[in-house]
């Protein structure tokens, strides 16, 4: 299998964010950098699917120069190859990277000739703008469908299906995707490896292939970013040991969920 | 007009649809425009009554065979179809899942830009420019952003606003409408569904006992898990819990787990970083069970008891059993 895999370099998540003065941006100055959390269960998700049916992984992604280490990152967990679209670091918008990426994989697929399925994240965890994969998916013709948590490809269906699983509320449901396909995926579809020495080591002479993109901006812009105003509680403390208990059984059968 | 694409499920109005309809009535108004919706693969008189009580004047609906169950291309194409037909001022759905996949859809196929996640939006200038806020982070920063689209696509941000009928329910119009569907848009129809539970959900549950790393082991979840069953709710959990493969990620509570919106969240050893507070922030009541006073779920909690939780729940269970005795 040839499978594509998007992903975006953005601050780690689970720190307090905070913003840059000028409010363009992340002030990222006591922030680590991470692969966004859904993509970088993607990247484990393809590279399970080659393990299992043979085939190389392709990870791409859109963003500053740096973004490179989250293409290394993804090698060193048994990614083959890496893609780069370099922008000026500024946050693009979701067409204009839409439209980059999908310029990106019609070369690759030019060269290289077609991928049988291509990965993207849900949404980012920063921008969570919902639309990248899906525009970048109509665009180049191929079914998608969102919120997967489970993937099995059968090889020997036609040319090929993707069975998809998505989480529903108390059970999930079955999507069967003809190949070429793709899917937006979410946590939770895998628990991703970590890397080992032998994978640090062959991330490092990954070759990243760069690619320029003269998309324009879309429709929307930034103006600015900023926290939400913090609503401030009052927190009642019923108590500091177990026999506080009976403050909250009290509490319980004041809101009526006894 | 504005357009709200209802989101149903077999017929069943989700919540986050109710939440568009909210949102949508006061950007209606804002713009001297009706309200009315569209509702795909489903044209029952109760759904089309619904939007009524929120005060949608006119209910387009649409029937077809790809539109049979969820599919997100039909779906999303039949929207399209409908916009392209009805050239509404503006084109809301809610900020959910499914939502925020119909909307995207429907931008891809028109080619327009689309807002996700939206908080407030200041009226069109006249040069079709509209000023947005809307959530990044899962809510945990916003962004002021610039609009320029003749047509804009917006989904409202989940569990932002609680859905309220309108102060005068209308009778809406019902209109079937006619949209030409290709029938390969079926590949991306459900093909099958597996429940695996029945009864109450994470995301609906009225009581969700959260449990973080401050817990320590996998079994260490059991009193928990007798605790929710005594309430009728269900266990929920930190992103540290399913990293550490402790339960399944379908428990998680958080920006990449699920939103809860019980009557009361009651986070036990959950320190609250900023990925769990999204999830765990559209509660009614939050009571916080820590041994750190200063931990950020503590500070954001309604209630706290500053102990250990391994000897905090059991003696909860205890005291509701003696009071039920």
């Amino acid at each position: 299998m040839r499978i594509l895999c998007c992903v975006k370099r953005v601050p780690a998540p689970g720190a307090k964010i905070n913003v840059t003065d000028d409010g363009q941006a992340v002030d990222a100055s006591h922030l680590g950098f991470a692969t966004s959390p859904h993509e970088e269960c993607g990247v484990e998700e393809a590279v399970q699917l080659t393990e299992r049916h043979g085939g190389e992984v392709t990870v791409l992604t859109l963003g500053p120069p740096e973004a490179a280490e989250q293409l290394r990152y993804a090698a060193s967990v048994g990614a083959h190859h890496g893609v780069l679209v370099a922008t000026d670091g500024s946050a693009w918008d979701p067409q204009r990277t839409a439209v980059a990426l999908t310029d990106a994989i019609r070369r690759l697929e030019a060269d290289d000739g077609p991928f049988d399925l291509l990965v993207f994240g849900n949404e980012s965890a920063d921008s969570g703008g919902f639309q990248v994969g899906v525009r970048v998916a109509y665009a180049l013709g191929r079914p998608i469908v969102n919120g997967i948590k489970g993937i099995e490809v059968d090889a020997d269906a036609g040319d090929g299906v993707v069975r998809a699983r998505r989480e529903i509320d108390g059970g999930f449901e079955v999507y069967e995707l003809p190949m070429p396909a793709a899917v937006g995926v979410k946590e939770g579809i895998n628990l991703p490896r970590y890397p080992t020495m032998r994978g640090r080591l062959a991330s490092k002479k990954l070759e990243i292939a760069e690619q320029a993109s003269d998309a324009e901006p879309g429709g929307q812009s930034l103006v600015r970013l900023h926290r939400p105003r913090e609503t401030v509680t009052e927190t009642v403390i019923l108590g500091n040991s177990p026999e506080a208990a009976s403050a909250v059984v009290d509490v319980l059968e004041e809101l009526g969920v006894v | 007009m504005l357009l709200v694409v209802l989101e149903h499920d077999r017929g069943a109005m989700d919540e986050a649809a109710r939440e568009a309809l909210t949102f949508g009535r006061k950007l209606a108004a804002q713009m001297g425009e009706p309200l009315h919706a569209a509702l795909i693969g489903a044209d029952d008189a109760e759904l089309v009554a619904e939007a009524g009580t929120f005060g949608a004047e006119v209910v387009y609906t649409v029937i077809h065979d790809v539109l049979s169950d969820f599919g997100p291309e039909a779906w999303g194409e039949a929207a399209a179809e409908m916009i392209r037909q009805l050239n509404p001022g503006a084109v809301l759905a809610g900020g959910s899942e499914r939502g925020n996949e119909i909307m995207a859809q429907v931008a891809a196929r028109l080619d327009l830009p689309m807002v996700a996640n939206c908080l407030e939006i200041d009226l069109d200038s006249g040069a079709g420019e509209w000023a947005i806020t809307r959530q990044q982070w899962g809510g945990s920063l916003l962004e002021d952003a610039r609009l320029v689209s003749e047509r804009p696509l917006l989904t409202s941000g989940l569990h932002t606003l609680a859905a309220e009928q309108a102060e005068a329910a209308v009778e809406p119009v019902a209109q079937a409408m006619e949209v030409d569907l290709d029938p390969s848009l079926a590949r991306t129809v459900v093909k099958d569904r597996v429940v695996l539970e029945a009864g109450v959900t994470l995301s609906t549950a009225p009581v969700v006992i959260g449990g973080g790393r401050g817990v320590g082991s996998p079994e260490a979840f059991a009193p928990l898990e007798e605790l929710a069953a005594m309430l009728g709710g269900r266990v929920g959990c930190s992103r540290a819990v399913t990293n550490n493969g402790w339960r399944p990620h379908s428990d998680q509570v958080g920006q990449t787990g699920t939103r809860i919106t019980p009557e009361i969240y009651i986070a036990s050893g959950i320190s609250g970083a900023i990925q769990h507070w999204v999830g765990a922030k559209a509660s009614k009541h939050i009571l916080a069970i820590n041994i750190d006073p200063e931990a950020n779920m503590v500070v954001k909690a309604d209630w706290a008891v500053i102990a250990d939780l391994h000897e905090v729940i059991p003696a909860i269970t205890e005291e509701i059993k003696r009071r039920r005795a």
